[in-house]
């Protein structure tokens, strides 16, 4: 009897020292869709490197220009567009002139998507505001193909990147356009980007370069890696991930999508690392007990 | 094994392509639009001016190839607000001081910069800004004469020379050094040692090899250190006689990938193993690339999975994967961001410069491994800087001191 | 020859355009390489559609082991190819109402956002793996790992609050200090093993990828 009941105490150890994946993917699952019911408001300090992007574009007088360089694709659109929609936000309540542009294809779309959103905001939430018109308030460029070739071109002339916009008209018939010969004429360069092309060829070829100032938005994978550049202040600051994304609507006191999704990631964290100690446990107690037998 | 294609499906297909083709160029010229002639904000009546911008001056572009002036200026007081608030600066240029002067650009307000590109080398140019507003216009004094002129070298970037000539001499002379040395000593590289393994456990399993090679084109360097270790598995797996498939997201990866494999089989002494759909092309696209190679591997289960190259937020999806079909796995990146999930889902990860190395290691060729010396005498210079830079600056803020700041050095790179 | 031609071109424009990044007068050399590689590339791209057609049409007309996918994708690449350029505005396609824009915010974006998505379970599974403290080293990686996680997220700033924040400033604390040096460290190591490659094949010691031993 004891050998039995020895016996399975054991296997449920092995078991939790190798729990089947699915189980943890049906807990991960349960942790960050369930939280989406509940609406909660969780308090979160505004971190000081997004602060700096706060403050970057808070800083600029109204008619200031500013380019968005929309680096990503729909994969990291849960992570990036809530930054792209704050910066829209930010911008346009500032009365500051958008100039949109794409390393990657699909960047602009993600660019129309968002301003898609705000515009219809705009609309219903704050009808004192105007909407921002296209080649006055803001403008799209498009995609170019070329990567880093494009930013350090667009060093010397925006027109050896983008001879015209995203439809077709020469740059030179808008009137946003019009005095904007090169990064001379940008007040503020921002950049949302999901890997490379983005944030580090902007350092590299836009910063060191051309000596433009550079505020960036990342997925929380990559941002560690530019906080070497924040440090040395080739970056003025970096949103990364979810987290980033909603400590910048705090920023801006207008919580939205980040924010909400938080607690979720909150919960998907916490479920995480009772997996990583339920696993250390097993573990440590396996171990114990292999040492145990070999002394008898 | 993939079957050879059918003589037929090409041509079947390259019809279809070609209509496609066609169909592309007839929308797109139908498609292109007349786009409306954005609305000109005009300036009304002119009554009272602004304030003219003062302070003009106007100097070459250093460091260029020449052909650049670069204008700046100070605001007009009216610029910012206000009845006479100023809409925009037009830049006027000429060769003449006091006449002659012609509108060649403009800014909107708030500017005070302006990149003239169209001034030959040699002839001196006079500029004045015109300020101007709704209620009419002013114009600045003109600049000092200034000429474009072109520089044979870009003095901002002389530190970079000199620190990338001594790093390429240093690998260049360890290079020529090592043709005599024989005995230069590589640490073990256990990812590269297991090498062998992989591909001899995939042959008794009787299952695949397949091979990554990132997510990037060929002008990555990864990506060719990621080719350079196919060359030495592809050539086991012909030895060996395992079966070695290859799919890539890139089209140029995909046609060197084939050379290079080719080439292998040949080398071994099995050229008629060899297929050229061994290398297939899948897509661009990232995570469709991602979710075709999960999908092969939950299909196939191959017993090997080489991920080596240049890897972004696939490189879990791809790695996870594969460990959950038990294949052994090792993977190379010199993305730092990557590194932490394949050394948690890889049995063996060379970590950014190992990938390099990796060539230099499996070939054992000490001109190869030279280079390699070189490189650490390119990592000492790095330290020395570094270790100078924080001694600098730890006395500048500790005996405050005012010592100079070796920043200034690498400004221009 | 057939060794000998691609190592000479690889040599002239590999030190042309490192020689071009410090004179100024051969930047419109180093524009006109960078032009070619995308040309090329650009015309890769055919090469690469071409193929896959190829070897999904072949798997399909085969009926090898999968063939429904290879279904998927080539109807797939018709149906987007198809309706982007020719039913979507010629040049507005990415406009919002266009065909285009619904197929690429109703198909494109959920499927790639899944994927990406996929990356939280596989976390998830890869840290209970691979989180075990084995030894010291290992133990403090799990330790940074355990603040991090929490101290990123609102619960780590309700459960230290009184504390004043204390493991969000920890969690702040090892991302600025200990994580920027090692990714520093990693970085220089990197760039130097780029440049030392970059000139292994420039001086056409490095020959796999020209298919040379």
């Amino acid at each position: 009897m004891d050998e039995m009941a020895n016996r399975e105490k054991k296997t449920l150890w092995e078991n939790l020292l190798s729990i089947d994946r699915r189980i943890i993917f049906i807990f991960i699952a349960l942790a960050i869709a369930l939280p989406l019911f509940f609406k909660t408001s969780l308090k979160m300090p505004v971190s000081p490197v997004v602060q700096e992007v706060y403050n970057a574009i808070e800083s600029l007088p109204a008619g200031s220009k500013v380019l968005i360089s929309f680096d990503f694709d729909p994969g990291s659109m849960p992570e990036l567009q809530p930054m792209a929609e704050s910066f829209f936000r930010h911008c346009f309540r500032k009365n500051l002139k958008v100039i949109i542009m794409g390393l990657w294809p699909q960047g602009p779309i993600q660019a129309n998507i968002a301003l898609d959103k705000i515009f219809r905001e705009l609309k219903e939430e704050e009808k004192a505001v105007k909407v921002p018109r296209y080649g006055i308030d803001y403008v799209n460029l498009g995609f170019t193909a070329g990567n880093e070739v494009v930013i350090d071109r667009m060093g010397h002339d925006f027109q050896e990147s983008y001879p015209a916009d995203a439809k077709g008209t020469p740059l030179s018939k808008i009137p946003l356009m019009q005095g904007v010969k090169n990064y001379d004429n940008i007040d503020l360069i921002l950049n949302l980007s999901a890997g490379y092309p983005g944030t580090q060829e902007w350092v590299q070829y836009g910063v060191d370069v051309f000596h433009v100032k550079l505020a960036a938005g990342n997925t929380a994978v990559q941002a560690p890696s530019m906080y070497p550049y924040v440090q040395t202040g080739q970056l003025t600051g970096v949103l990364g991930g979810m987290k980033g994304g909603a400590e910048y609507e705090l920023a801006l006191k207008r919580p939205a999508k980040a924010v909400s999704y938080m607690f979720s990631q909150a919960i998907a964290h916490v479920v995480i690392c009772l997996f990583i100690i339920i696993g250390n446990i097993a573990f440590f107690t396996l171990r114990k007990k292999k040492t145990l037998k070999l002394e008898k | 094994m993939l079957n050879r294609i059918d003589k037929s499906i090409p041509l079947y297909f390259s019809a279809a392509v070609s209509v496609l083709i066609f169909f592309i160029f007839v929308s797109l010229a139908v498609g292109v639009e007349k786009t409306p002639d954005p609305v000109n904000e005009s300036s009304a009546q002119i009554q009272i001016p602004p304030a003219p911008p003062t302070n003009v001056v106007a100097q070459d572009i250093p460091n260029d190839k020449g052909g650049a002036i670069t204008i700046s200026w100070d605001k007009s007081a009216d610029d910012g607000g206000g009845a006479k608030n100023v809409t925009k600066y037009e830049i006027l240029k000429s060769t003449q001081k006091d006449a002659g002067y012609k509108v060649i650009g403009n800014t909107t307000a708030g500017a005070t910069f302006f990149s003239d590109n169209t001034a030959p080398n040699g002839v001196p140019y006079f500029y004045k800004i015109r300020a101007l507003s709704p209620a009419g216009s002013s114009e600045s004094l003109p600049s000092a004469p200034a000429f474009a002129k072109r520089q044979w070298f870009d003095l901002s970037r002389l530190s970079l020379f000199i620190l990338s000539l001594i790093i390429g001499f240093a690998i260049f002379y360890f290079i020529e050094k090592a043709k005599s040395d024989k005995g230069l000593f590589i640490r073990k590289i256990a990812g590269l040692e297991a090498v062998d393994d992989a591909v001899g456990r995939a042959t008794e399993m009787g299952r695949k090899i397949i091979f990554v090679p990132g997510i990037m084109d060929m002008d990555s360097m990864q990506t060719i250190a990621g080719i350079t270790i196919l060359g030495r598995v592809a050539k086991l797996a012909a030895e060996y006689e395992a079966k070695l498939e290859v799919p890539v997201c890139t089209s140029l990866v995909m046609v060197t990938a084939r050379e290079v494999v080719k080439e292998a089989y040949l080398n071994a002494g099995r050229p008629d193993s060899y297929n050229d759909n061994m290398v297939y092309y899948v897509t661009n696209d990232q995570f469709a690339y991602a979710a075709a190679l999960d999908g092969l591997f939950l299909r196939e289960r191959p017993a090997a999975v080489f991920l080596q190259g240049q890897f972004y937020a696939e490189s879990l999806l791809l790695a996870e994967t594969a460990n959950s079909v038990g294949a052994i796995q090792i993977a190379g990146t010199a993305m730092p961001t990557q590194l932490p999930f394949f050394v948690a889902a890889c049995d063996y990860t060379l970590i950014g410069e190992e990938l390099f190395a990796a060539s230099a290691y499996l070939s054992k060729d000490p001109k190869l491994l030279g280079s390699l010396k070189g490189q650490d005498v390119g990592k000492f210079i790095f330290l020395l800087v570094i270790l100078i830079g924080v001694v600098l600056l730890t006395l500048n803020s500790v005996l405050g001191l005012n010592l100079p700041d070796l920043k200034v050095l690498f400004q221009g790179i | 020859m057939r060794r000998e031609v691609p190592l000479v071109l690889t040599a002239i424009v590999g030190i042309t355009m490192i020689i071009a990044h410090f004179l100024p007068p051969l930047n419109s050399l180093k524009d006109l390489f960078e032009d070619w590689f995308f040309i090329i590339a650009a015309f890769a791209i055919i090469l690469g559609i071409l193929n896959l057609i190829l070897v999904n049409g072949n798997n399909i007309y085969r009926k090898q082991k999968g063939w429904p996918f290879g279904v998927v994708v080539i109807l797939g690449f018709l149906i987007m190819t198809i309706i982007g350029l020719g039913f979507s505005g010629g040049k507005s396609f990415q406009d919002p109402g266009t065909p285009f824009y619904y197929l690429y915010t109703n198909v494109y974006s959920p499927l790639s956002a899944t994927m990406f998505a996929l990356l939280a379970f596989f976390v998830a599974s890869a840290s209970y793996r691979a989180f075990r403290a084995r030894n010291i080293e290992a133990t403090m990686l799990l330790l940074a790992a355990f603040i991090l996680m929490i101290g990123r997220v609102p619960i780590g700033y309700w459960f230290s609050d009184w504390l004043g924040d204390a493991l969000g400033k920890t969690a702040d604390w090892i991302m600025d200090f200990p994580q920027t040096a090692g990714q520093r460290a990693i970085m220089i190591g990197i760039a130097l093993g780029v440049v030392s490659s970059a000139l292994r094949v420039i001086l056409g010691l490095e020959r796999t990828y020209t298919s040379g031993e």
